[in-house]
């Protein structure tokens, strides 16, 4: 296997006593959708926030594509190519949905040019951001405000701002939290769409019937350390996944 | 028109400035007191550079601008640890320190104050305050300013969508200041004589106050409000001593039908639309 995309090693963090990760080494390659599962609380989200930045790791290395992404800003982070979601959706309620796919986007051009009116320039931001409109199925929504839009848009307007910037990698915080079933095939086929274009996924869902259909991979955390990996066949019947999550017999 | 609608005019066009300066920082969401601040500093300077060096207003005005531009960036930066009310205090107390300093800055009158300036023309400032307006509203419709309000709706999102969020803040701070300092050396130069009294918290109150009537998420609201605020007392004066209390209630009475301030962006859109319909 060559080398993946999204190497950790010996990722460490930890809150006064509580080691939320402890020496976490995992990879994604590159074109595949990988899953990290685990019980509340093992850090799973902590980890997300390691590698974008949010929070800076005790030790260890997060590597982007061989680049060392340690210490870096959460928004040159983000122009190295990850892209992000969060569990509790963060979009910019008084911004129009056109309006997210604009700003997310990265600066090409001089930046004189940034302060002219959008519409008197910078055609190819404007094309990229319809091209991701049609994709999510939103050109309808052009002009609505975010927080006018029910949570399931929200959602997907969410994802799509981070794709206008074509990151390598796209990070997901439970996609399909409080979606009903039809909803969570949607965003299931919807990322199997986004694989085929050749972008890397990694998501942290509870939804356990999701992430066994939808993964390539996956890492599961308790605990903060991982204690099982592989093809969500064999994660499904790995006993210490299954003590994680139902509790030992003592 | 009469030297006391010319007067008005030019306090309006003034106050203008002020409230757009205050309006520039609040887009980034931060909200800045001590904006009068930036104003005695353009005041100062460019009182200084026509009236001691000699130098003709326009040029005096841009140094003041660039002056204040570079002490608002320093400002900026200390600001981006403080959120909401915390910053608000914070940028108060800096405009105290001001107004204190130049109360001891014996060198330009100290608390007697400082005059000489050549008085300046209501067009002259008009051509100021209405420039700056026209292009703040070419750049409202920018990427640099769905960036600023980006930061304002949630900075650690934009921060993760790959916008410098420290960059557009600080930057804000300075362009505001910048803003302020013209409107500082404009007054400065419309009634040639100025002291640190004239800097105080309720110039800050009184950009603030413009800025909120009339829109804060508008440049065009700035203008609506600083009309509002110079004219709207002189029509109340019929009823003289109650001109101030009544004014006070009708503002009372504004933000509480329109919490968004009297313009934003829905209306225009409206407006717009029944034009297009008729």
């Amino acid at each position: 296997m060559s080398a993946p995309l999204l190497q950790l090693n010996d990722v460490t963090k930890s809150f006064g006593g509580i080691h939320a990760l402890s020496a976490v080494t995992s990879g994604v390659p590159e074109g595949k959708i990988v899953g990290i599962i685990g019980p509340n609380g093992a850090g799973k989200t902590t980890l997300f926030n390691v590698i974008t930045g949010a929070y800076r790791a005790d030790s260890g290395v997060v590597r982007l594509n061989g680049t060392a992404l340690n210490g870096l800003p959460p928004h040159r982070i983000a122009r190295e190519g990850i892209a992000r979601t969060f569990q509790n959706i963060r979009l910019f309620p008084s911004m129009t949905v056109w309006e997210h796919l604009l700003v997310a986007q990265p600066h090409g051009e001089a930046w004189w040019r940034r302060l002219l009116p959008v519409g008197w320039g910078d055609p190819a931001a404007q094309v990229r951001a319809e091209e991701v409109m049609e994709f999510f199925g939103l050109t309808g929504l052009r002009d609505r405000t975010a927080r006018s839009l029910p949570y399931g848009l929200q959602r997907r307007v969410e994802m799509a701002r981070g794709l206008t910037a074509r990151p390598k990698l796209l990070l997901l915080d439970e996609p399909v939290a409080g979606m009903n079933h039809d909803e969570a095939e949607e965003v299931r086929q919807l990322m199997l769409k986004l694989r085929a274009t050749g972008l890397t996924i990694l998501l942290i869902e509870h939804d356990m019937n999701f992430v066994m259909r939808l993964c390539d991979y996956l890492y599961v955390l308790d605990f903060g350390v991982l204690i099982a990996e592989g093809a969500p066949s064999e994660v499904r019947t790995n006993p210490r996944v299954l003590d994680a999550y139902l509790g030992k017999d003592e | 028109m009469s030297t006391y609608y010319a007067s008005l005019f030019a306090e309006a066009g003034i106050l203008l400035l002020g409230a757009l300066s205050v309006y520039i920082i609040l887009a980034t969401g931060q909200l800045s007191l001590g904006n009068a601040a930036f104003m005695a500093i353009g005041a100062y300077l460019s009182s200084y550079l026509t009236v001691e060096l000699g130098m003709p207003v326009t040029p005096a005005l841009i140094v003041s601008a660039i002056a204040a531009g570079i002490i608002g960036v320093i400002v900026g930066f200390p600001a981006l640890r403080l959120k909401g009310i915390y910053l608000a205090m914070a940028t108060l107390g800096f405009g105290e320190m001001m107004r204190s300093f130049f109360i001891n800055f014996a060198a330009m009158g100290g608390s007697g104050g400082f005059h000489g300036m050549a008085h300046i023309s209501v067009g002259y400032i008009w051509a100021w305050a209405g420039g700056i307006l026209v292009v703040l509203i070419l750049v409202e419709r920018s990427r640099v300013w769905l960036e600023m309000q980006a930061v304002h709706d949630d900075e650690t999102a934009a921060g993760l969508v790959g916008l410098n969020t420290v960059a557009i803040k600080v930057s804000a701070f300075g362009i505001g200041a910048a803003v302020a300092a013209i409107s500082g050396g404009l007054f400065a130069h419309h009634h040639v004589y100025i002291e640190p009294a004239n800097f105080g918290f309720e110039r800050s109150i009184d950009f603030v106050l413009a800025t909120i009537l009339g829109g804060s998420t508008l440049g065009l609201g700035s203008l609506i409000g600083a009309i509002l605020l110079v004219f709207l007392p002189e029509f109340l004066r019929p009823i003289a001593d109650w001109r101030l209390a009544a004014f006070g209630t009708l503002l009372i009475l504004v933000l509480l039908v329109r919490r968004q301030g009297i313009v934003d962006r829905t209306l225009l859109r409206g407006l717009a639309f029944r034009k297009a319909a008729s």
